[in-house]
């Protein structure tokens, strides 16, 4: 790189201002979305607040994978991470949006709305009341807290070393932030998986308190890294549309992400189907009926659509190097798996205690009302992840847009920038 | 007793000290027209290899029938043995239970596309390759050091010894030498 090249990058990586046009755009999407979904709320309740949990759990873990891909870039290295750090970084630091929308949720928690062992003396099982020492109210708030203390306390270092290697002249001082990076990321991967473990088993498991899977934490960080890992595909394409920036996203890169997004759809069908095998083998009455309801009704169609559209699809495009390679057809692909993320969480959440509508009432038909409200909490379902979707975008274009697109300290950024002649 | 056909040598060698020449060299000499050629370096560049003209592979294509044949082996095993020739009844599933086979399955699955790998490289590149000519350049040992090579084969039709040699220098190789049958 030569000196007058030096003296530009701090300007020529700057995020294009289309990125807070698109932040704009998104904003006003998600408030119309919000309006559908308050509209939404007032006729089918209990079907708003699972529909509220999708959107939430899908953004989430955004969020939260973007720090597990960070963590695992410092520990591994390479040039596909260095060219998606800043906006991993970005996602990561949308997380005090999540924690405000998680508002909602504890006031569905406050008043019984969402998860049955929040009313243990109406339980028809004996079980929920002896599970009440770990899911109760105060402790299940608490943990919360602590999972985003240690989500804010993770995105907190790992972006602000990361932006002062920005301003580091000095190349010892540049090593020594590399260094700190590298020592948080090792404890921080542990933490990472943790806590998702204990979200997902307080979030999403809890839903049918009688029920558990000692996987499912697995099942849903590999969902959260997977849609992360998507979701910043689909940012890069974004913005290498922009002249400057064109040289940058290289095939090679979209290569490996590619590859990375390939093992990552081939580890969630991997969880999925350990998780189906051994209770489909067990066939015991208190693990079976979660399977029951989500593979007889229409939603055996919906586990259809996941097996082709979340495993097969994805899976026989990514195999081809081309398709890798090319950033118009990786994000065609990327873009299928996030839509299939909201199907599979919705897969998983919605029939806790939802029918589909031509196949009888739900398990609480009471809450609904019938044909009318169910199919409206079956739309809620994508729309909430729309409402959502529009503040989270607008803060990561607003995050995105705060510092160069490029991490200009990394000693890997050279290497990254290289064409693939050596040439730089 | 040479067939009469056959060239006085193998080929011209290139020998250049840093990646980005002899992939630059590798470009224009495809640009130029010439196809059969090789190129040697220490560790693997991609862009050499595509340079070369090397991207348009069998192997993919070999390896994904090699998988899809063990896929269905798998499978066809497994019904045969659990529906056709030995039926057993565990806790009541039908004989044939599809989610009891996948994991097998799987693994036949790369066992196939495994053994397509090995096997397809082999066939398709002759290794095991006991003799070749481009030893017969005392430089080429550099090749696992810190030397890259270009080799233009004299069997390419638009071979010439002369016209071939000065054009590799032209490229700025370091040196350019013949290479004996």
């Amino acid at each position: 790189m030569s000196a007058e090249a030096a003296a530009d990058t701090k300007t020529t990586y700057n995020a294009p201002s289309s990125v807070g046009q698109l932040g704009g755009r998104a904003l006003v999407a998600g408030v119309v979305a919000l309006v559908l979904c308050v509209v939404g709320a007032f006729v089918n309740p209990a079907g708003f607040w699972r529909a509220y949990l999708v959107g939430y759990v899908f953004w989430t873990g955004v969020s939260v994978g973007s720090l597990a891909i960070i963590m695992l870039h410092h520990l591994s290295g390479g040039g596909w991470g260095v060219v998606i750090r800043r906006p991993l970084e970005a996602a990561a630091r949308t997380l005090p949006v999540m924690a405000i929308l998680f508002l909602p949720i504890a006031f569905a928690v406050f008043t019984h709305r969402l998860y049955p062992w929040t009313v243990p003396e109406e339980a028809d099982l004996e079980i929920i009341k002896h599970k009440a020492i770990y899911l109760n109210i105060p402790f299940f708030l608490g943990r919360t807290v602590f999972y985003f203390a240690m989500w804010f306390m993770l995105s907190y270092f790992l972006s602000k070393w990361s932006l002062a290697q920005d301003s580091a002249d000095d190349p010892r001082e540049r090593r020594r932030l590399k260094d700190r990076l590298q020592n948080l990321s090792g404890p921080g991967i542990l933490l990472f998986g943790l806590t998702v473990t204990f979200a997902a088993v307080d979030w999403v498991m809890s839903l049918e308190p009688e029920w558990f899977s000692t996987i499912y934490g697995l099942l849903i960080m590999v969902g959260w890294g997977l849609t992360s890992l998507a979701f910043a595909i689909v940012t890069t394409v974004v913005i290498s549309k922009d002249e400057r920036l064109a040289h940058v996203y290289q095939p090679r890169h979209f290569h490996d992400h590619g590859k990375l997004l390939l093992a990552f759809v081939m580890l969630w069908a991997y969880f999925s189907f350990s998780q189906f095998l051994i209770i489909w083998s067990g066939n015991l009455p208190e693990e079976i009926p979660w399977y029951m309801r989500r593979l007889f009704g229409g939603w055996g169609y919906v586990a259809v659509a996941l097996v082709i559209g979340h495993f097969a699809l994805p899976f026989v495009l990514l195999l081809s190097r081309e398709r890798k390679r090319r950033a118009r057809s990786l994000v065609v692909v990327a873009l299928l798996v996030l839509m299939m993320r909201v199907v599979d969480l919705f897969w998983t959440i919605a029939p806790s205690v939802l029918a589909m509508p031509h196949h009888g009432g739900g398990a609480d038909a009471a809450h609904g009302g019938g044909g009318m409200a169910d199919v409206v909490a079956y739309v809620l379902n994508f729309i909430t992840p729309i409402a959502i979707g529009g503040f989270w975008l607008w803060w990561y274009a607003r995050e995105l847009a705060s510092r160069p697109l490029l991490p200009l300290g990394d000693q890997g950024l050279e290497d990254a920038l290289a064409d693939a002649n050596g040439h730089h | 007793m040479r067939k009469p056909t056959r060239p006085a040598i193998y080929g011209v060698m290139a020998e250049f000290d840093n990646p980005t020449d002899v992939v630059a060299a590798t470009r224009r000499a495809h640009e130029e027209g010439y196809r059969n050629m090789d190129a040697y370096s220490p560790y693997p560049i991609e862009a050499l290899s595509e340079a070369v003209g090397h991207h348009k592979e069998r192997l993919p294509l070999i390896v994904l029938i090699g998988g899809i044949v063990g896929l269905i082996g798998g499978y066809a095993l497994q019904y045969y043995v659990s529906v056709i020739n030995y039926p057993l009844n565990v806790g009541g599933k039908p004989l044939h239970s599809w989610p009891a086979f996948i994991p097998i399955t799987f693994e036949t699955t790369v066992l196939g596309a495994a053994m397509a790998a090995i096997f397809g490289m082999l066939a398709l590149n002759g290794l095991p390759e006991p003799y070749h000519p481009v030893f017969n350049v005392p430089n080429f040992a550099l090749a696992s050091r810190d030397r890259f090579f270009l080799v233009i084969e004299a069997r390419d039709p638009k071979f010439d010894r002369e016209a071939t040699t000065g054009f590799l220098r032209s490229l700025g190789a370091q040196e350019v030498a013949d290479v004996e049958h």
